[in-house]
């Protein structure tokens, strides 16, 4: 077993009384796509803020390639849930923060135009580079987000809820290309999601969360799906059902949430 | 034989524009002409009321024929204090600027140190809420015992009166910034520096012209109550020495004078702030 590149050990996090996270403990791989699976406040956003380094952990710690996470920084980019773009930027300038505050110093202007450029490519928002966030679609949005977090070259690219917002048509087309530029840029991703599907069809290994307070890790349960993957061959696939019921059955019959119970 | 429909006339080419065009003749003076009619309206009851022998107001007649002079020409200078309302409202407006550039810049510093620090905000606010409602007037003679000199006590005036809006907006705006824009800052790892000129600034623009505004409003206020009391050239003191020379028709033309450069100030602050808060809203 090769040493593991991103390491969540033994975390925990406590907002006064209230214990939200316990003992959670998670070895990832260089590489890997990990999807977060969970009710709704069951702490997978305050996980994930951990490792960006957004949150302190009380107990336990993170350490990505042997170092201690404790800030954040452009080597965890985070695509947020509501896109977060600045509003009084256009979409290219919204990528040119994140590349001239990372590669301002290893980078001559004419290469950090070109890799902005090359970035919004990736995410086929190239016809959109002088619009501004409130004027293109709510998956546009998230698009030039995936753009702005790739562009950092992250070591970990940390997804939170990414397509929550989403409508499902819009929601496929973007699982799609993150489909795709995983095949092509092989990163090490952490998603959150609450959709089922979502999780089996991007990810290598599904983690599922117990209820909240004292959350933590119920089961790993790994995606055997060789890639590509389609999703409409997939539907019909007896692996990619038998995934799909497993997380069912953790997520409604043995955690059910406590609201629905 | 069946009637056959008789074709219908080919429209010419500037009969389509033609409703457009009176469409937007009908928009404009349904917004021009409520204010018109009220405004002659209004004349019209005053040159009434005013007319009688025993009135204590002159009647608009009256005024036009009295100072005529100042309302044609507002650039006449015969040196001293003898000159056109132009030059009077061009010192009152100079210093109007002076203080306010002071008091913008203060306001959006001091209002950015309290919207960002708790600390800043506990140990400052108080203070800043009592002092804020201390009136321009009562500021007058401490600044003249301080500076010596009618001008820069003036200026100082228009400072203090002016900074308290700019100032809370400021603050207020800084700490509304969504968690968000904080999120990616902290994740881009911006510095002090280039957090406040690429993410403070520009999202707490709306904020700071909504002070800017009051602030502007403010100091128009209280410069014409200051240069009463200071003197010299100024349309504050034009009006106060109008009055003791009993010319008060001429306080009326300065009054008007005083009422439009104030909208005017209003309005280009507002168009400013229209301008730089592009694309501000998410």
């Amino acid at each position: 077993m090769t040493k593991p590149y991103l390491q969540i050990s033994t975390v925990g996090i406590q907002f006064g009384l209230n214990v939200v996270l316990q003992n959670v403990s998670l070895d990832i791989q260089r590489g890997e796509f990990l999807a977060i699976i969970g009710h709704s406040g069951c702490g997978k956003s305050t996980l994930l803020n951990i490792v960006a380094g957004l949150l302190q952990a009380t107990t336990g710690g993170v350490l990505l390639e042997d170092k201690e996470v404790n800030e954040p920084g452009p080597d965890r980019a985070v695509v947020f849930q509501n896109h977060s773009l600045l509003p009084w930027l256009t979409v290219e300038e919204n990528v040119r923060l994140a590349v001239d505050k990372v590669f301002g110093k290893t980078k001559s202007r004419a290469e950090r135009r070109d890799w902005v450029r090359h970035k919004l490519d990736l995410v086929n928002m190239s016809h959109a580079l002088v619009r501004r966030p409130n004027e293109i679609s709510g998956g546009m949005k998230q698009r030039v987000g995936i753009a702005r977090a790739l562009a950092m070259e992250p070591k970990v690219l940390l997804m939170d809820e990414p397509f929550g917002a989403l409508d499902a048509l819009t929601r496929a087309q973007l699982q799609d290309t993150v489909m795709g530029l995983q095949q092509k840029l092989n990163n090490t991703v952490l998603m959150i999601t609450h959709d089922v599907d979502e999780a089996v069809l991007l990810s290598d290994r599904i983690v599922m969360m117990t209820n909240g307070p004292a959350a933590t890790i119920g089961e790993v349960l790994t995606v055997p799906l060789a890639r590509p993957r389609d999703r409409l061959a997939l539907a019909s696939d007896p692996t990619y059902v038998a995934c799909r019921a497993a997380v069912l059955q953790f997520l409604y019959e043995r955690h059910r949430h406590p609201a629905a119970a | 034989m069946t009637d056959t429909p008789l074709p219908s006339p080919s429209p010419s080419l500037a009969l389509p524009r033609l409703p457009a065009f009176a469409a937007f003749g009908k928009s404009v003076a349904a917004r021009v002409l409520p204010p018109l009619v009220m405004l002659v309206l209004l004349i019209g009851l005053w040159e009434l009321a005013a007319s009688g022998p025993k009135a204590a107001l002159p009647s608009p007649s009256l005024i036009f024929k009295q100072s005529l002079e100042l309302i044609v020409d507002p650039f006449y200078d015969r040196g001293g204090l003898d000159k056109g309302l132009f030059w009077h409202i061009l010192a009152s407006l100079t210093r109007v600027a002076q203080g306010f550039a002071i008091a913008a810049v203060v306001g959006v510093l001091m209002g950015v140190l309290l919207g960002q620090s708790q600390l800043a905000l506990r140990g400052l606010d108080p203070l800043f809420q009592i002092l804020r409602t201390i009136p321009p007037l009562a500021w007058l003679p401490l600044s003249l015992a301080a500076f010596r000199d009618s001008n820069p006590s003036a200026i100082f005036v228009i400072f203090i009166t002016s900074v308290w809006p700019i100032l809370i907006n400021t603050s207020v705006g800084v700490r509304a910034i969504p968690q968000d824009y904080r999120n990616v800052a902290a994740v881009l790892r911006l510095n002090h520096l280039e957090f406040f000129f690429k993410i403070v600034l520009p999202s707490t623009v709306p904020y700071i012209f909504t002070g800017l505004r009051i602030g502007i409003g403010l100091s128009w206020l209280a410069i014409i109550a200051a240069e009463m009391l200071i003197g010299g050239v100024g349309i504050g003191f034009f009006i106060w020495d109008a009055w003791n020379s009993s010319n008060i028709s001429d306080i009326i033309v300065a009054l008007v004078y005083v009422g439009l450069v104030g909208f005017c100030l209003d309005r280009v602050i507002a168009g400013v702030g229209v301008l730089c808060a592009r694309g501000a809203k998410a």
